[in-house]
């Protein structure tokens, strides 16, 4: 089956190989363990956008090759983060707090210590208690299933409720940008347990790391962050193999006709819908610690848009599309925005890039979705055709 | 010949306006059976009742031995139950192999995980080839069948229908746009499908229904108009009046 | 009647003639009080001023408090000066004349601190009250409602009788209940005035009652004599700790030690690395620390902890009573009942003002997403960058407001100018865009989202980020005040006028006119409409330039009341589409009732967490979502095959 399976597929090998090669390349060239020709903060750079990557292999899945143009895997993306950085940010501040509550006379005892934890953590909101939705904030394994269950769950409510009322298309979409609307502003209150718009921060110290120096511990997520999405990679490419492939993508081009063939066409969405999800809660908890900061801004609709767009640049309907789209626009618009790109001066006046960046962006994207309905990926699949 | 499929006193209506009204129908199996009518005579709305993508207002739809009710039922399962639809509209799935259609179709367990670790088995293999004969598109099965022409996926239609061993296929216009050739081999596939299992054929075209050579059934205006041989119902004035609308 | 006329002359002459040297020899009986005034030491002198009923004492009040007095230094008689230069000109206090013209060092002014000066404005109060200027009556009545003070009871209602402003009168009256409702010395009195506040709203009856019915925790060893609202029941009122704390605060127990108290008095004791005998490594346990504790205190070092059986029988000795700081039973139950009678009428008025609330957000709404409807329902095309028309809207106002000063002038050329400005844009992002993507719905989203992005950057780069102000005329400043719980501002009337009139208007374009029936046509059937002669190109760009010059003109409104910033279309995109989706698509009389839903589903929730807008946004989503469970095609949804499902 197995064999089989990449025999069937030998674009998934041919995707392996390239990142492989990448991350080796990266090894070799990183500062902590090679030549130091990339820096630890372009290391995080491209952990995160192998991140981004596996999160836009998701939207493709359930976009180009499911049909349904949700715009909100990037909350689910966002849940993820929240999910682990609820346990970065306890086991740091529990850290802290017992290195500071150390130097009084007499050791504190527990109910002291969490209310000092509390404290330090929720007196930007003025609280000084835990709310419930912390119980396990102190577990890494609990908090870790929570990375996969809370972005599941919430997508098996949602998918449930909005593909039972069959809401398709259009609606579809409006409907997951509300439900991402609503989350965000949710957690941009205060009294929402989760520190309203400061977010949660200092995620990159990692605990019980200490030691380690930060161009170590980049290393380890961007192995990490490679390692989930070559993984993430071949698990939708089996899914999308076969006869599942098949159903899935017939339910994009004619979902009537597919329930007349007797599928239970709601549960295949739901499927794909939640899998999709939890995969983008798993790629977000690789990305926060890399980032070091998650707030409410992150997960609002325009994110989930940008995914989409990344994706539609690449190419939909291909997986390495996704990835191609993401890494390429991602840096592209670091590049720029972060000022890398040589200003234009017209004489009569400059264009500088930072400023103009998006404007150009957006106008290419209405281009590529005018011109270039496949995106970047079309070119590999007319290499594919030169050579057959 | 036992009772396959009953309805009796259903009735639709939209917005005031009745599609069907107080229908009474019955099929057994085998069986082979034609409906003509005139435009909105109610023939599509009447096949979305019993494939129940539209809920009637009235009325009951009875199923198999056990006279199962089939409304309020999703059309996936009422397609589960064995009833099978070919539309108007030819609709295969374009951008896959013709093999990957009727791979589709096959009768197997329709759950997502079933359907995830599913394997190819060789049974499953000789089933296609066989209905790929039988709608003769061997040698298109890798094909896409996009890239068919359009009898060809009329053809595939029904064969997926086939392919879903439906015991009650319910076909719309197949021969619609079909060149005599192809109507004469889409004439046989029905015939033989109808030997096993009952078949209902929507149609306009009265010269194939006469050489489907069944019993036929009249709609006008949401109802039963005439029922019986193609020559009793063509000399029925009251069908003469409608078809050729006095 | 001729009797009364006559003794009234002769009170009026009385003072003037016989007794012309009063107010100075009255002034001289408190010489050393007037000179050297404190706050302390002056009521009784103005006291003794008020109650001798001399003619001349407003004026000296009033020349006292401007500091105008002045004390002759030879004798300490007082005089009004009125300096000039070096010399100070003496004015009697009595008969008003000059007296002399002395070297300012001769007399002294008095200067009262302004404790004093305040003191002396409401003594003044009483006579100003009458006094024949209206300003000054009404300045009078004012100082009166801001410190409703008891002494001015008695002077307010003297000053009633001879009232003839009819406003003033009322507000006379009205103050003057709210007066002997609290002050008053008669209870039926009191009473009386109470029920009189229980028909009013005002914020000020609102607040004579709750002043009246103003409550104090005491407690009390067995029955009180107070007058009491209620007994605390302790674990459902108040919880045992809080109870205690009182108890010990009224009747001087030991207080409870809490536990940072512990902790500090053994931090405090820590000797040889042990407290009480008990190793400090292991103090991290509560009651390890309590045991360590009650060793220091039989040692003395601290004092005892108040055990649970102590607690317990305090708790059981005393009652925590919530008593009326007013004693007359009969006056706080009048006043309970009035309160009971004004919270149902101001329920009922608060109703009303957040119906009004909740009519003009659904204003806001449906003209925000009223052009959106119109090309969703026509066209089918969902368009991301509608927000950005509203925005562009908004900016043309804000640049026309640039060259034409006057605020209703550049209203009236901005409106018309909105329309068309974004009309063009619309049409020309139909032409270049959005006409090549029909039948693929979701990509339009993607390339208008991609022009929402571009639109609102360019803006960024043309007007800066700060929000750029579009301030409306002066007539559309202020609110509607029904009330004091009931009022609307005009800016928001406004929008409601222009919503009704948009709705008119776009009702007669579509039911009326010739484009509006080519818009059904097309909208119904594309390709009969075809057939019979329109050209549903040509209809499709102007149903577009249609909904998006909508939009610029929702821009101009919005941006009157809310600030004109390039992210502004943002915030209403989401709503917009969601007033759409509920209300059913393609229909006008749908988004009204979507936008009435969501406007009123919104200010509902605002009203049931008044501090929290972005949970009441939280919550509408969610309704919404659920909504849609239950009528997936919208409040108004088109049927049968013309729904095309």
């Amino acid at each position: 089956m197995r064999k089989s399976f990449f025999a069937d597929n030998p674009s998934v090998l041919w995707f392996l190989a390239c990142l492989g090669l990448f991350t080796l390349g990266v090894t070799v060239l990183a500062e902590a363990t090679g030549a130091g020709l990339i820096s630890t903060s372009f290391v995080k750079t491209l952990g995160k956008v192998l991140c981004l990557c596996l999160v836009a292999v998701a939207m493709d899945v359930v976009w180009g090759y499911c049909g349904i143009l949700s715009l909100g895997h990037f909350a689910f993306f966002g849940i993820g983060g929240y999910a682990v950085g609820m346990w970065l940010m306890y086991a740091r501040t529990e850290a802290i707090v017992i290195q500071s509550l150390a130097e009084r006379t007499i050791p504190p005892t527990a109910t002291e210590l969490n209310d000092a934890i509390a404290t330090q953590i929720f007196g930007v909101v003025g609280a000084s208690e835990f709310p419930l939705i912390w119980a396990f904030s102190h577990s890494l394994i609990l908090q870790l299933m929570m990375v996969v269950l809370v972005p599941g769950l919430l997508a098996l409510i949602f998918g449930w409720l909005a593909f039972r009322s069959r809401v398709t298309g259009v609606y579809l979409s409006i409907l997951t940008q509300a439900m991402t609307l609503a989350l965000a502003l949710y957690l941009f209150q205060n009294d929402s347990g989760l520190r309203g718009n400061n977010g949660l921060s200092g995620l990159q110290n990692i605990p019980g790391f200490e030691a380690v120096p930060q161009s170590v511990i980049s290393m380890g997520f961007f192995w990490a962050s490679a390692l989930a999405l070559g993984l993430g990679y071949v698990l939708f490419a089996r899914v999308l193999t076969g006869k599942m492939g098949s159903v899935i993508r017939a339910i994009r081009d004619d979902e009537a006709r597919v329930r007349f063939l007797g599928y239970h066409v709601e549960s295949y969405k739901l499927f794909v819908f939640t899998l999709t999800a939890i995969v983008a809660g798993i790629a977000g908890a690789l990305y926060y610690p890399q980032a070091g900061i998650i707030n409410p801004a992150e997960i609002a609709p325009i994110a989930s848009i940008y995914l989409a767009v990344w994706v539609a640049i690449g190419g939909r309907g291909r997986l390495y599309g996704a990835v191609i789209g993401t890494a390429f626009v991602s840096l592209l618009s670091s590049w720029f925005t972060g000022g890398g790109a040589p200003n234009i001066n017209l004489g009569f006046y400059t264009i500088q890039w930072t400023e103009w960046w998006l404007v150009l962006l957006g106008t290419s994207f209405v281009a590529v979705t005018l011109f270039f309905p496949g995106g970047i990926g079309m070119i590999f699949d007319k290499l594919k055709k030169g050579t057959s | 010949m036992s009772t396959l499929l009953e309805l009796s006193g259903v009735s639709v209506s939209f917005d005031g306006f009745k599609a069907i009204n107080n229908l009474a129908f019955q099929i057994g199996e085998p069986e082979m059976r034609a409906i003509i009518g005139p435009n909105g005579a109610g023939k599509t709305t009447f096949m979305d009742i019993i494939t129940g993508k539209t809920k009637p207002d009235e009325g009951r739809v009875l199923w198999g031995e056990k006279s199962i009710n089939l409304i309020g039922k999703s059309e996936s399962q009422i397609a589960r139950e064995g009833i099978g639809r070919k539309f108007q509209k030819p609709t295969v799935f374009e951008d896959q192999t013709v093999r990957e259609n009727l791979a589709m179709a096959l009768k197997n367990p329709r759950g997502p995980f079933e359907v995830l670790f599913y394997r190819k088995s060789a049974d499953g293999a000789l089933r296609i080839e066989a209905l790929a004969a039988e709608i003769n598109l061997t040698e298109q099965l890798l094909r896409k069948a996009g890239e068919l022409s359009h009898g060809q996926k009329q053809w595939l239609e029904i064969g997926m229908l086939l392919a879903q061993d439906p015991r009650l296929l319910l076909v719309d216009e197949p021969a619609a746009g079909m060149t005599p050739a192809e109507r004469e081999k889409t004439t046989e596939i029905l015939v033989e499908a109808a030997k096993t299992r009952a078949v209902v054929v929507v149609e306009h075209d009265m010269e194939f229904v006469r050489r489907l050579n069944c019993k036929v059934t009249v709609l006008h205006e949401g109802s039963v108009l005439a029922e019986g041989s193609i020559d009793h119902v063509t000399q029925n004035p009251e069908v003469i009046d409608v078809y050729l609308g006095r | 009647m001729i009797r009364i006329l006559t003794m009234a002359l002769a009170l009026l002459c009385l003072p003037l003639t016989v007794q012309a040297q009063e107010l100075q020899s009255l002034l001289q009986s408190h010489q050393k009080t007037i000179a050297k005034p404190s706050r302390k030491s002056v009521g009784p002198v103005l006291e003794a001023l008020v109650t001798s009923g001399l003619p001349t004492v407003p004026v000296f009040l009033e020349y006292w408090q401007n500091k105008d007095v002045y004390s002759r230094e030879d004798d300490g008689l007082f005089f009004y000066g009125k300096a000039a230069g070096d010399t100070l000109e003496l004015i009697d206090v009595d008969t008003g004349e000059t007296v002399a013209t002395v070297d300012k060092k001769a007399a002294k002014q008095i200067k009262p601190n302004g404790g004093v000066r305040k003191e002396i404005g409401s003594a003044l109060v009483q006579f100003q009250l009458s006094d024949p200027d209206i300003a000054r009556r009404t300045d009078a009545v004012n100082a009166i409602a801001r410190d409703m003070s008891g002494q001015m009871l008695t002077p307010l209602l003297g000053s009633i009788d001879n009232e003839n402003d009819p406003t003033l009168l009322a507000r006379k009256k009205q103050l003057a209940n709210y007066l002997s409702a609290k002050f008053s010395d008669d209870p039926a009195h009191r009473v009386a005035a109470i029920q009189d506040i229980a028909g009013d709203l005002s914020v000020e009856g609102r607040a004579i009652l709750s002043q009246i019915l103003e409550t104090e925790l005491v407690v009390t060893k067995g029955a009180s004599d107070r007058n009491l609202l209620e007994t605390l029941e302790i674990g459902e009122d108040i919880s045992a700790p809080e109870a205690y704390a009182l108890i010990v605060e009224q009747h001087k127990l030991s207080p409870m030690v809490s536990e940072n108290e512990i902790r500090l008095a053994l931090e405090a004791n820590v000797e040889g690395g042990k407290v009480g005998g008990i190793p400090v490594q292991q103090l991290n346990d509560l009651s390890k620390r309590e045991n360590a504790y009650d060793v220091l205190a039989s040692a003395g070092a601290v004092a005892p902890r108040v055990t649970e059986a102590m607690l317990t029988d305090a708790l059981e000795t005393y009652q925590i009573h919530r008593a009326f700081v007013e004693d007359d039973p009969v006056v706080t139950l009048a006043a309970l009942e009035a309160q009971a009678s004004v919270q149902t009428r101001v329920g009922v008025n608060q109703f009303f003002d957040l119906s009004l609330d909740a009519i003009s957000l659904a204003s806001i709404y449906f003209l925000a997403a009223v052009g959106l409807a119109i090309t969703f329902g026509v066209m089918g095309v969902i368009n991301m960058a509608h927000g950005e028309f509203i925005m562009m809207g908004a900016y043309t106002g804000y640049v026309v407001q640039q060259f034409v000063p006057n605020y209703t002038a550049s209203l009236i050329v901005a409106l018309p100018l909105a329309f068309i400005v974004t009309f063009a844009a619309g049409v020309a992002m139909e032409r270049l865009v959005i006409r090549w993507l029909y039948n693929r719905p979701l990509e339009t989203l993607l390339a208008t989202f991609g022009i929402s992005i571009a639109l609102q950057q360019l803006a960024k780069n043309i007007f800066g980020t700060q929000a750029r102000p579009l301030t409306s005329p002066g007539w559309l400043d202020g609110a509607w005040i029904i009330n004091d719980v009931v009022q609307i501002s005009y800016i928001r009337i406004a929008i409601f006028v222009l919503a009704l009139m948009f709705l008119g208007l776009l009702l007669f374009i579509l039911k009326r006119t010739r484009l509006g029936l080519e818009v059904r046509a097309v909208t119904q059937n594309p390709r009969m409409a075809a057939s019979m002669g329109i050209n549903p190109d040509k209809i499709k760009m102007m149903t577009f330039g249609l909904g998006s010059g909508i939009a610029g003109i929702a821009g101009v409104a919005i941006g009157l009341f809310a600030k004109v910033t390039s992210e502004m279309g943002s915030d209403y995109i989401v709503q917009s589409f969601m007033t759409v989706v509920v209300g059913g698509v393609g229909n006008v009389w749908g988004t009204l009732a979507g936008a009435a839903m969501i406007g009123t589903f919104q200010k509902g929730v605002e009203w049931l967490n008044p501090s929290n807008t972005l949970a009441a946004q939280t919550y509408m989503i969610l309704f919404i979502i659920l909504f849609i469970q239950f009528r997936p095609k919208g409040i108004i949804a088109l049927k049968g095959r013309a729904a095309g499902d």
